[in-house]
């Protein structure tokens, strides 16, 4: 219900600018009309629409190529936070590492990824790796940075006299890092997991381009942007599909936390 | 046999501040011990040398007639801390259980005693409940089911009932005395509250400030069992003073602090 309510907010506050824009003629910050901000009903109705006569309806030609991103995007997930998490905790475990390595870690974001995309696709293809994976090698590499910050933060955040007790019972660090780092650490991890999921399909989007795979949502936006000024609908209908991928990542990683996490209710980020 | 034989140890932290001088102490099997006195007089510390968790700077420990190192690594105590320090992901069963997984218990074996831990500590039908659904005297209670899983020849307690309201302190001391009764172990159990000392030992050792040291030792004779006579037992009042007065011997500032606990506990 709330969710629906916003909706209508959102819907009517789009609406409403564009209205009061065309009719003012407002320039700044942009010149509003029909082409800047279609109607949202008109972006709906595209998804339902043939953007060629021979072809089949938008909503289709979308749902496969997110299918698609979804399947880069999703191994991209899986390799970025089991990478992230397996660095993470080499890190955590060791100090020295950590003062060595977290910097370039850190740089490492700095990098803009549509400056890196196009090398790792070139490097992968060199070694016969297929196209989609190398875009997932992308997506991974906006995944892992949030869970290497949060697997260092949360391998720490063991009480510390939960820590003494595992000391009283002589537990090896093995021992130590299963049955109380890692599950202390777990809130940490989903809260990253959950701005990693939806990371991924920026970076599968992204990855998608100097990869030259059409079959994606990255394709459909290159494509239907080539298009926007006839028909702006197209753009803001994928657009939607690919916010909607999006939600479905963030949702299925909810979920696994609710599975995964028993805590105290105030516990539960 | 003696459970503890601590001869002159000292503990000096970085920056020269002796938390500890000279404590020679033997605790005989059976026995339950508190350490008293005012805040920064080592007894904390104490307890953690007792159980190798700290390094003491001089000085030896034995426990069980082991260095303190082989019998912490032989489970031969079991600790509790001012809270309960449960694990929030698991239940309270499980949370019985960590030490026995560690010591590497079969399920079958480790079932059985989770039922007769949750029966000592009368929590049976919250084997399924997470810390965070029980009250704060209950997790305590979680937390020495725990501790006792295991069957150590000693029991740590680091002011275990600090933390919780007079009543339910006062309703824990009696049952911790039943348990400790049932499962004939020692107990070193470190407190703040002179009632509580009184109350629960068979020897009180209070200890003085800066450098933290031992300052008398104060046999108990009150009659076993314990219970809510003892507390109305002039022998009582005799032995609480005895310790209150020994408390500020020792020159503890917060010592006439310490000494509320005994006003509280006999109203």
């Amino acid at each position: 219900m709330l969710l629906l309510a916003v909706a209508a907010l959102l819907w009517g506050a789009w609406e409403a600018f564009r209205a009061l824009g065309i009719r003012y003629g407002w320039t700044k910050p942009f010149t509003v009309d029909g082409t800047s901000m279609p109607h949202i009903h008109s972006m709906i109705q595209a998804l339902f629409e043939r953007p060629n006569t021979q072809g089949p309806l938008l909503v289709v030609t979308l749902l496969k190529a997110a299918a698609f991103t979804a399947r880069e995007a999703g191994l991209g997930f899986a390799m970025g936070a089991t990478g992230g998490f397996v660095l993470g905790a080499l890190l955590a475990h060791s100090r020295m590492l950590q003062r060595g390595f977290l910097p370039y870690v850190i740089a490492s974001q700095t990098v803009p990824i549509l400056a890196i995309a196009p090398m790792v696709v070139i490097w992968l293809a060199s070694v016969q790796v297929t196209a989609w994976v190398s875009v997932a090698v992308i997506a991974a590499y906006l995944t892992f940075f949030p869970v290497v910050i949060a697997t260092l933060r949360g391998l720490h955040a063991a009480d510390h006299r939960a820590v003494e007790l595992m000391r009283s019972y002589a537990a090896n660090r093995w021992t130590v890092l299963w049955k109380l780092r890692f599950p202390a650490a777990l809130p940490y991890l989903f809260t990253a997991l959950r701005v990693s999921a939806t990371a991924s399909i920026v970076g599968a989007i992204i990855g998608e381009q100097p990869s030259s795979i059409a079959g994606g949502l990255g394709g459909a936006i290159l494509n239907f942007a080539q298009y926007y000024s006839i028909q702006p609908q197209n753009l803001w209908a994928t657009n939607i599909v690919a916010a909607a991928l999006g939600i479905v990542f963030f949702v299925a990683v909810v979920g696994a936390e609710k599975i995964v996490v028993r805590r105290a209710p105030e516990h539960v980020a | 046999m003696s459970v503890v034989t601590l001869s002159r140890v000292t503990k000096e932290f970085k920056g020269g501040t002796v938390a500890l001088e000279d404590i020679d102490l033997e605790i005989e099997q059976g026995e339950f011990i508190s350490l008293i006195g005012p805040s920064g007089c080592g007894k904390s510390t104490l307890l953690r040398i007792i159980g190798d968790l700290i390094e003491p700077s001089r000085g030896s420990i034995a426990v069980n007639g082991k260095p303190a190192r082989q019998a912490r690594r032989d489970h031969d105590y079991g600790i509790v801390f001012q809270d309960a320090v449960l694990y929030d992901w698991r239940t309270v069963s499980k949370n019985i259980a960590l030490p026995l997984e560690l010591a590497g218990w079969s399920r079958d074996r480790r079932r059985e005693r989770i039922e007769q831990m949750l029966e000592l500590v009368e929590l049976q039908g919250f084997a399924d409940h997470h810390p965070w659904q029980l009250s704060g005297g209950m997790q305590q209670r979680v937390a020495i089911a725990r501790a006792l899983s295991f069957d150590p020849a000693l029991l740590l307690m680091d002011e275990p009932f600090g933390a919780l309201d007079e009543m339910t302190r006062e309703r824990l001391n009696a049952e911790l005395l039943r348990i400790w009764e049932a499962s004939k172990s020692t107990v070193v159990f470190v407190t703040h509250s002179i009632a509580e000392a009184v109350f629960l030992s068979t020897r009180v050792v209070v200890m003085s400030p800066r450098p933290g040291r031992i300052s008398r030792t104060i046999p108990i004779d009150l009659s076993q069992p314990r219970g809510v006579e003892t507390r109305e037992d002039p022998r009582f009042f005799e032995l609480a003073t005895e310790v209150r007065e020994a408390l500020h011997l020792g020159g503890g500032h917060d010592a006439p602090l310490a000494a509320t606990g005994l006003s509280e506990g006999a109203a």
